[in-house]
């Protein structure tokens, strides 16, 4: 488990920023994108995949939240 | 000298790799790299952030460094304590030139050295009753201090002084923020981790959301200088453009900081991030409490000025955004004398940088404006996305290294023979033995400020001074000289 944040890059996308380890990468993709509904597995662009408990989305980004590692980037 | 191509960076590399034994130099040949902008993500092409490996030269610092150097030492109304021998704060002291406004002494401190001088008997037996006792003596000698920093060296983490119970009790017996900062040295690949130690530390105990926040008239237009360490004067000159911009910058972050500012900071409506390497931990969790947008800029060079000033705009109203560009024009006179003087004279050079965060990328567009060429570039101590930000700045098939070695390096001049390079003072005399013109990167050579337009005439001025100086021609001494020139007569003899 580790503390990740999530926030919105320049075009609109998810930018995922883990700060242990001050790795930052674009989430190409996330399992849950409603409103009720958000979260779940989420896939980076330096290919690590994270899971995050489906939750009710954030009222606003930037937001932290603990994930849990599927597959290491790099 | 033409400029290399891909291949023949790529050989220079493979060869310098050639002397290391097997292992380093499989290691060594991950942080060199030839730059492809084709690359979107540094990692396939470059490593960075790795331990150095032991044996080579590094050029790094460490966690202390970063903390107390970098981010603690330039706010001036706060006392600085060198917790540890005392060797680490009186070497570093004041070496950096952050320039500050205030009596040395009385109500500023950033250019003391303020130490606990460990004994052999403070290792022994702890040196929590002796930090205590000099912060007493602290508030008797310097009443108008502001706060207290305890910055810890390595031996504190050794030995497992608890610096936060004395920090706590003192901060209650005398009412001011005191904050212990655990940034030992040996914490960490490089200075980098010391940085992200002190944001958070800054997080912790100054922009505590549970304090009850003081009273700040705000306006629509607050902004602040983050990560500007007012170099040279640096900050002032980046300062003046805003301001005339019509913002009003509530807090300089940290270069001519004070507490208070540091305190204010979360009443702003934008951050201006200026290195990111070293502030970008706290842009990011005040983003996310205090919802303030942050944004990147660059104030080395007229076009980068006038880009990031644009982009600045960009967030205020169209009052912000026609003053800005009155703000371009008005200095635009400015700019096309310096360039009219000293492009013609530069046109054409090619510079090798080697820095430490941010600089190797922010100062390619000052070159760049004078006709200049980096082709060649590399961090101390970077991370990934720094280096990311770096591919798109530099030009295809230059030469890219991490934590470059000091053999790697001096290979690397021999072969590309740039006209410049700008480092740090380990490696100036280095180059200067070996007739290259050299320029000190970290704080200016003694001059400043480098950032914005006033201090490009100040750029402009010091490269040409340094590259056009006669003495580089009588870097061959006279006997020598006339051994080379008679020689040809003799063989023809």
């Amino acid at each position: 488990m580790a503390n990740i944040m999530i926030q919105r890059g320049a075009q609109g996308e998810y930018v995922f920023y883990l700060p242990k380890r001050d790795l930052e990468g674009t989430i190409v993709s996330m399992e849950f994108d409603t409103p009720e509904k958000w979260g779940g597995e989420i896939k980076l662009n330096n290919g690590g995949a994270y899971f995050i408990e489906p939750q009710a989305a954030p009222d606003r980004l930037p937001y932290s939240v603990r994930a849990k590692r599927l597959d290491a980037a790099e | 000298m033409s400029n290399l191509t891909r291949e023949e960076t790529e050989a220079l590399i493979a060869e310098v790799l050639e002397v290391y034994p097997e292992k380093a130099k499989k290691d060594r040949a991950k942080h060199l790299a030839v730059n492809d902008q084709s690359i979107e993500q540094s990692k396939k092409c470059i490593t960075s952030n790795r331990k150095s490996l032991p044996g080579v030269m590094t050029i790094r610092g460490c966690a202390y460094a970063g903390s107390r150097g970098v981010i603690w030492g330039p706010i001036k109304d706060m006392i600085h304590i060198s917790h540890g021998p005392v060797g680490c704060g009186q070497y570093s002291r004041a070496g950096r030139r952050n320039y500050y406004v205030g009596t040395t002494g009385v109500n500023t401190f950033a250019e003391m050295n303020f130490t606990s001088d460990f004994q052999e008997k403070d290792i022994v037996f702890g040196g929590d009753k002796k930090l205590a006792k000099i912060m007493e003596e602290i508030e008797g000698l310097f009443p108008l201090n502001k706060g207290i920093s305890v910055q810890s060296e390595c031996p504190i983490g050794l030995i497992g002084d608890d610096i936060e119970a004395v920090s706590k009790k003192a901060a209650a017996a005398y009412g001011k923020p005191v904050v212990p900062v655990r940034c030992e040295g040996f914490r960490g690949v490089s200075q980098s981790l010391g940085h992200h130690i002190a944001n958070d530390a800054i997080r912790d105990w100054i922009l505590d959301p549970k304090k009850e926040p003081k009273a700040f008239e705000t306006t629509p237009y607050d902004v602040t200088v983050i990560g500007d360490y007012n170099i040279g004067g640096d900050a002032w000159s980046s300062r003046i453009l805003l301001e005339e911009m019509g913002l009003r910058v509530i807090a300089q972050w940290s270069g001519d900081g004070t507490l208070a500012e540091m305190e204010n900071t979360p009443k702003a409506k934008l951050n201006l991030l200026h290195c990111y390497r070293s502030m970008n931990y706290i842009s990011r969790y005040m983003e996310e409490k205090y919802a303030i947008p942050w944004m990147e800029y660059n104030f080395f060079g007229p076009t980068k000025i006038a880009e990031s000033l644009r982009k600045i705009a960009a967030f205020f109203d169209d009052s912000i955004k026609a003053k800005a560009e009155e703000v371009i024009a008005k200095y635009q006179p400015l700019v096309d004398a310096v360039v009219a003087k000293f492009k013609p004279r530069l046109t054409g050079k090619r510079v090798m940088l080697y820095v430490g965060g941010l600089r190797p990328r922010h100062v390619i567009g000052s070159y760049e404006d004078l006709g200049m060429e980096v082709v060649g570039t590399g961090y101390e101590f970077a991370h990934g996305d720094d280096y990311d930000r770096t591919i798109k700045e530099m030009g295809n098939a230059t030469l890219l290294y991490d934590d470059v070695t000091g053999f790697e390096f001096e290979e690397f001049v021999k072969r590309v023979k740039p006209d410049l390079i700008g480092s740090g003072i380990k490696e100036k005399y280095v180059f200067h033995k070996m007739g290259v013109p050299f320029r000190q990167l970290h704080s200016w050579d003694y001059s400043g400020p480098y950032h914005g337009y006033d201090g490009f005439a100040v750029f402009a001025r010091d490269m040409d001074m340094t590259l056009n100086n006669p003495c580089w021609s009588k870097m061959t001494p006279p006997w020598k000289k006339v051994a080379e020139e008679a020689e040809p007569v003799a063989k023809a003899a």
